[in-house]
Formats: structure tokens, C-alpha cells, sequence
């Protein structure tokens, strides 16, 4: 990996709650074209790195994507840089329908045609939500919100995901189709910094593994070397 | 029937006003949960601009229209950024006594310049057309139509632009919208600008359809217009347009029947009445997420 393939870089990150430190320092880096997870515990902190890294929450350290520094940088000037987020809890609005959850989320782009374009291959991917489109977004099954979630990160067009979670409350069914696409995804040119607590998977589809411990990373290495690790498998693997 | 017609007509004038009030109530609630109680003395500031503009400036209607709705909407800008922006995430009482002590700036500053009421001359030659035994006024039909084009432009922006959209989402969870890569800030100053402007051209409507105007002509206006507000269901644009017609309907009939002294008592106890019915206003939900 080069200098000038490295997309993301997070150095020495800690974020506070209330003067209660929640991450000591955490360092990694995401190169182009990668899936890159972080896996841990819940309250390990993976929520807040990528909160961060898109500008929701105050930090020290950098925070640093495409050579730009983006610490002081608004969230929405984040996206225009380049990187969406799918917060945990998919962030769907509720009293938006389908289409306008996905439209919101291309906001800053004047590009029409293709805004069009990404519209047409959300809905190739997501078929239901094509179906959908005239529906509140409160009115979908956990499954589509998510499938809408991630839809809504294509359509601002970054280069960079941030996914919290993707799996969280959905059926084993649904994980795999929502993995399946993320892969995809990722095929097509997109680069994902997926957080996720279901290791076995997220171990299977990423490049490369960090593992969060109470704020801290302890362990990182290859998707394959992770799941192979004995103390991974204990922790995160049901053994 | 005669009768009814001309009270219908005297409803939906005062009614119209009321709406264009609750509107801005309403917007603001909707986007940072937060009532803005300065806003009955920003309805006072446009009647003062359409007194300050008419009287010194000698300006007539369509700009003195158009420009005390500017005013009125940069101040509110201006009062959000400066006044109530830092404490966002402060303890909700503190934006509320915040937005009093505005209030009663405002009132305060525009005594000091004005001591005395002032009269409105009038902006439009009024004409009268009888029509059976009803007598409508040209004014009375301006300020009908005007305010309801006010409202079809603005449930046009909420519902239909990409702005209002923002708006929509940030009611619902502002914590995401910049994930979207909207500027929450600006989309509120947005809000702002219309919710306010909208107030400021009640007060030019207003003092058109009742011309003497003084500092504390927007306390009780604001009040009752705060109330239609919470009755059409506080946050739900088309709710405070409906809240405000029924406040003219209601004291209107009131004022037919009664001693004109009882119009607000009743008036009152019949929303207070209404809101025991649908505690969340007519067009209101319960908040479904955490606020
Ligand atoms: N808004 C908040 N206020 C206070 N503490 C928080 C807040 N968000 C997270 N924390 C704390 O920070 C730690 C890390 O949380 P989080 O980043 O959400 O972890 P994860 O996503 O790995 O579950 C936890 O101890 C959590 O309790
Ligand atoms: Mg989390």
C-alpha cells in the first residue's frame, strides 16, 4: 500500500462524552478500494470513530481523507468531500417518503443526469425500494430502512462509506443480502469502513480487521489472519 | 343569510391574519422544538415598518408590503443567530426565557422610539360592493387573498421544493440531516426568514384592516395566534393555517352573540375545550422518536 492510495487516516483519535474519554487514541487507515472493519464490543467506541471521521462530534488527533485535513470542517462539508455515513440505527426520516429520503441525500449535487443515473442503480439493487418509493420511510421493515440507508450513501456519491452496523436487527437472511451488496458495492469502486459487532462476517467480506477494546485498538491485521486468530474466535467468533 | 355572509367575511379576514401568526409559531417549533415567544413582537416591528415605511417613506403598498416583510424577516434572522443559536443545546427553559426577554426588547425599543399609538393612513383607496344586503370592502378582500396566497406559496415550498424537504427532515431527526450534506444552520435561518417574514406581513395586514398600532399590539395577537398554533397541532404547517381560521370563526360568532367583552374568555375555553378532545391539535401526532 502507497502513500497515494491511502484514502482515510485516522491518527491518534480520542473523543470525549462529558469529560469521560470514550476513545484513547486510535490510529488506522483506509486505503482506496479497500473494505476495512472495526469490530468490538458494544460501547467499544465504533460508533464514535466514525461520528469523528464525519464530523458529528468534537475529537483530538486527525483526522485526515484524500490529504485534506478535515477536523474543522462541518459535517455537511464532510459529505461534500466525499464520505457518507450511515449512522447506526439507519437514520431514516420517518415523515419523508422513499424517494425523498434518497433525493435529500444528493442535495449538494447540481449534476442532474447523473443523479439520475445513481437513482436508477439504487433502485436496480434495492428492487423494493423502487416499489416503495411513494411510501413513508417510517412505514418500511427494518430490512428496507437499511437497504434505504445505504441507498441514500450512493446517491450523495462519495467515494468513501462509513456503514455502523449494517446487520443490526435484521434477520440472518437479511444480513446476507445486505453483505452480498457491500461486497458489490465494493466491486464497483466504492471503499467501505464498515463498524460491526457480527465479526463473523464483516470478517469475511473485509480486506482488513481492527479490533476495538474499550476505546482502544488491540489487535489488527488481514480479514483471513483475524478469523483465524484464537483469541478473535473467542471474543467474537462464539468460539 | 346576509347576516352570515358578512360575519364569514369578518371570520376569514381575521382569521387569515391569525394563520399567517400561527404559521411562523409553527415553523420554528417544528424545525428546533423550541416556541418562539418573541414572535408575537415581530408581527408588532412589521406594522411599525408599514408605518415607518408608509408614513416616511411614502412608499405605497406592493413595496411597503414586500419591504416590512424583509425587515422583519432579517431581524428574525438576526435574533435566531444571536439570541437563541448558542443555547441549541442548552436546557429548553433557557431559549424560552430567552425568547421573552426578546419580546419584551422589542416592545421596550419600539416605546422608547414611539411613545404614543400611531395611525396607519390608508395605503389603498377602499371600495365597497354590496352585493344583496352584503357589503364587502376591496381591503377585506385584499387582505383575504393575499394572506391565502402567502399560504399556498409557502405549503408549496414546504411540500414540494427541496428547502422545504430539509426543512421536513430536520423536524424529524436534525441530529442526521447533515449527513446529508445540508447545512442545518442554514435551512433553519430559511425557516427563520419565512416563518418571521410571514409574520411581518400580518403586521402590515393587520394595521391595513385595523390602523391604530402600538408596542404591545403583538403580545395578545401573539398569544392567540400561539394558541392556534397548538390547536391546529404545533409543528404541522397546514394544522396552523386551520387553527388560525377557526380562532376568527370563533370570535367572530362570539362577538355576534355575546358582550363583546366575553369574546376572548370564550374564545379560549373553546380551544382549551378543543384540546382536551385532541391533545396534540388537530393535525398533530404524538412525536413518534425521542425529541
Ligand atoms: N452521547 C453520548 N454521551 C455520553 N456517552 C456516550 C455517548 N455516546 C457514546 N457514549 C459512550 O462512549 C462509549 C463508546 O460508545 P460508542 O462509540 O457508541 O460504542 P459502540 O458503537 O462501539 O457501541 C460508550 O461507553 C458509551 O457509553
Ligand atoms: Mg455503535
Amino acid at each position: 500500500m502507497t502513500a497515494s492510495d491511502l484514502l482515510l487516516t485516522v491518527s491518534g483519535l480520542c473523543v470525549s462524552y462529558e469529560g469521560i474519554e470514550a476513545l484513547h487514541g486510535v490510529s488506522f487507515e483506509v486505503a482506496k478500494g479497500e473494505i476495512v472493519t472495526l469490530i468490538g464490543a458494544n460501547g467499544a467506541g465504533k460508533s464514535s470513530i466514525l461520528r469523528a471521521v464525519s464530523g458529528l462530534v468534537p475529537y483530538a488527533g486527525a483526522v485526515v481523507y484524500t490529504g485534506k485535513d478535515l477536523k474543522n470542517l462541518p459535517a455537511d462539508r464532510i459529505v461534500a468531500a466525499g464520505i457518507a455515513h450511515v449512522p447506526e440505527g439507519r437514520g431514516i426520516f420517518g415523515n419523508l417518503t422513499v424517494g425523498e429520503n434518497l433525493k435529500l441525500a444528493a442535495w449538494q449535487r447540481r449534476d442532474k443526469s447523473a443523479v439520475a443515473r445513481d437513482l436508477d442503480r439504487v433502485f436496480d439493487l434495492f428492487p423494493r425500494l423502487r416499489e416503495r418509493t411513494k411510501q413513508l420511510g417510517g412505514m418500511l421493515s427494518g430490512g428496507e430502512q437499511q437497504m434505504l440507508a445505504v441507498g441514500r450513501a450512493l446517491m450523495s456519491d462519495a467515494e468513501l462509506l462509513l456503514l455502523d452496523e449494517p446487520s443490526m436487527g435484521l434477520s440472518p437472511v437479511l444480513v446476507r443480502e445486505i453483505f452480498k451488496i457491500i461486497s458489490e458495492i465494493n466491486r464497483e469502486g466504492k471503499t467501505v469502513l464498515l463498524v460491526e459487532q457480527n465479526a463473523h462476517l464483516a470478517l469475511q467480506i473485509a480486506r482488513r480487521a481492527y479490533v476495538l477494546e474499550t476505546g482502544r485498538i488491540v489487535l489488527s491485521g488481514t480479514g483471513r489472519e483475524l478469523a483465524g486468530n484464537p483469541r478473535i474466535r473467542e471474543a467474537y467468533l462464539g468460539g | 343569510m346576509a347576516y352570515f355572509f358578512q360575519q364569514l367575511l369578518n371570520a376569514l379576514q381575521l382569521g387569515s391574519i391569525y394563520a399567517l401568526i400561527a404559521l411562523g409559531y409553527t415553523m420554528v417549533y417544528g424545525i428546533l422544538t423550541m416556541i418562539n415567544f418573541a414572535h408575537g413582537d415581530l408581527f408588532m416591528v412589521g406594522a411599525f415598518f408599514c408605518f415607518l415605511l408608509a408614513v416616511y417613506l411614502k412608499l405605497s403598498f406592493v413595496p411597503t408590503l414586500l419591504l416590512s416583510m424583509l425587515g422583519v424577516a432579517c431581524l428574525g434572522v438576526i435574533i435566531e443567530r444571536l439570541a437563541y443559536k448558542p443555547l441549541r443545546t442548552a436546557p429548553r427553559v433557557s431559549a424560552i426565557i430567552t425568547a421573552l426577554g426578546v419580546g419584551l426588547f422589542l416592545e421596550n425599543f419600539t416605546l422608547a422610539l414611539s411613545p404614543y399609538p400611531k395611525h396607519i393612513p390608508p395605503l389603498l383607496t377602499n371600495v365597497t360592493w354590496t352585493v344583496g344586503a352584503v357589503s364587502i370592502s376591496s381591503l377585506q378582500v385584499l387582505v383575504i387573498v393575499l394572506s391565502l396566497g402567502l399560504m399556498l406559496i409557502l405549503d408549496f415550498v414546504v411540500w414540494r421544493t427541496k428547502a422545504g424537504m430539509a426543512m421536513r427532515a430536520i423536524s424529524w431527526d436534525k441530529t442526521i440531516v447533515p449527513l446529508m450534506g445540508v447545512s442545518v444552520n442554514k435551512i433553519i435561518s430559511l425557516t427563520f426568514a419565512i416563518g418571521t417574514g410571514l409574520g411581518g406581513a400580518a403586521g402590515v395586514l393587520y394595521s391595513l384592516a385595523y390602523p391604530v398600532i402600538d408596542p404591545y399590539m403583538g403580545i395578545m395577537v401573539g398569544w392567540k395566534a400561539f394558541i392556534c398554533a397548538v390547536v391546529g397541532g404545533i409543528g404541522n404547517v397546514r394544522g396552523a393555517m386551520i387553527g388560525g381560521f377557526i380562532l376568527g370563526a370563533v370570535e367572530i360568532l362570539v362577538a355576534a352573540f355575546f358582550p363583546s367583552t366575553y369574546r376572548d374568555f370564550v374564545a379560549f375555553t373553546l380551544l382549551l375545550g378543543l384540546l382536551i378532545l385532541r391533545p396534540y391539535g388537530i393535525l398533530g401526532r404524538p412525536q413518534p422518536q425521542k425529541v
